[in-house]
């Protein structure tokens, strides 16, 4: 099976992995995730030995930039540095600022399962290969992530 | 289960307001900073000419493909299987591609000077492409002596499928091969296309 040319992964898939990204690392860091998911993919693509589960694939990608995100946040925001970690309030008019914020707060595997499930309604197989884990694993995931919300945002 | 099903729809409801379409602009720095990167080995863009839209595309060669067919999935997947599955639109990366091809529908540029990248053609073809691309503004010539030039005179049938399938027309001026005795013989693009160019290379009364 062949590969479609890059741009046609682009445009069916850029606002899923954006929206995908601004649900992981919030609006701020999103740009730069988004800029470095698609450098990663393009380079990587000639190398893919299959074609089908393309989105699950880039999804993978911008996780694990959100990952690396998140990590470089963490560094900013030790108490040794000099600026205080000031971040912008979210501009998110209406929406529901506080259950988003507290995704951003699941373990990266839970985050992108109740991501994919609720608001892409990935199938479960399709999600399995993103996490890299059996459907089983991946359910668990989507269940464990949104108790976690339940409790964090109902408590 | 109640409350995990009423935040799933919360999540799937408000995912709407969490983000509009990725800014206009990051698009444009993604491809100019993977063509930075070398990333891009197939860049093409659309470009209007009075012969309709055409498609170009070009590798870091130089042009590969001239086409009257829109950018649609069936082109740009035979890019993809042919040269790259990296392909990106990418008008910046074509600015001299399409300056020069102004400059020719303006009438005037009589040559283009751009590099080619033959890589869609191969063997006989690409030789009777190269002879074609010899042929001078406002002159004409006949498939026997193209074929002649790419080495087989008599071989003047396969020269006219090669020009019929020329990958870069305009530029590798296919248009200026006519049938022996002056007939216009085919064209890839369709003969009226053929006749444009030609009158507007003074080679053909108006």
């Amino acid at each position: 099976m062949s590969l479609p040319p890059f741009q046609s992964l682009l445009d069916s898939h850029r606002s899923d992995v954006y929206r995908f990204l601004v649900a992981s690392v919030g609006p701020v860091d999103a740009d730069d995730c988004f800029q470095e998911t698609w450098i990663a993919a393009l380079r990587a693509y000639p190398r893919l030995k299959r074609g089908d589960n393309l989105r699950a694939w880039l999804l993978r990608i911008a996780q694990r930039k959100a990952i690396d995100s998140h990590r470089a946040r963490g560094r900013r925001a030790r108490p040794s540095d000099s600026l205080p970690d000031t971040a912008a309030p979210e501009q998110m008019a209406d929406g529901e600022p506080e259950l988003w914020a507290a995704v951003r707060e699941l373990p990266p595997k839970q985050r992108t399962a109740v991501f994919c499930r609720s608001v892409l309604g990935m199938p479960y197989a399709e999600l399995a290969g993103l996490l890299e884990c059996s459907q089983d694993a991946a359910r668990r995931n989507v269940h464990q992530g949104l108790k976690a919300l339940r409790e964090e945002w109902t408590g | 289960m109640d409350r995990m099903n009423e935040i799933e729809t919360k999540l799937r409801d408000s995912a709407a307001a969490l983000a509009e379409a990725p800014p206009a602009g990051l698009d444009r720095q993604i491809v100019e900073r993977a063509g930075g990167e070398k990333l891009v080995d197939v860049a093409y863009c659309s470009v209007d000419s009075p012969l309709g839209p055409l498609t170009v595309a070009g590798t870091r060669r130089g042009l590969v493909l001239v086409s009257y067919q829109e950018p649609d999935d069936e082109l740009l997947q035979r890019l993809a299987d042919d040269l790259s599955p990296r392909v990106l639109e990418a008008p910046a990366q074509l600015d001299e591609a399409r300056r020069e091809l102004d400059e020719y529908f303006e009438g005037e540029r009589e040559e283009f000077e751009l590099p080619l990248d033959w890589s869609l053609v191969r063997g006989f073809a690409r030789r009777v492409l190269r002879a074609t691309a010899g042929i001078r503004y406002g002159d004409v010539s006949t498939y026997t002596k193209v074929a002649g030039r790419a080495g087989n005179a008599r071989a003047s049938r396969a020269a006219g499928n090669a020009l019929g399938s020329n990958p870069i027309p305009i530029v590798v001026p296919c248009h200026r091969v006519l049938r022996t005795g002056g007939a216009m013989g085919g064209y890839g693009g369709g003969v009226e296309r053929k006749e444009f160019l030609l009158r507007l290379e003074g080679a053909l009364p108006d």
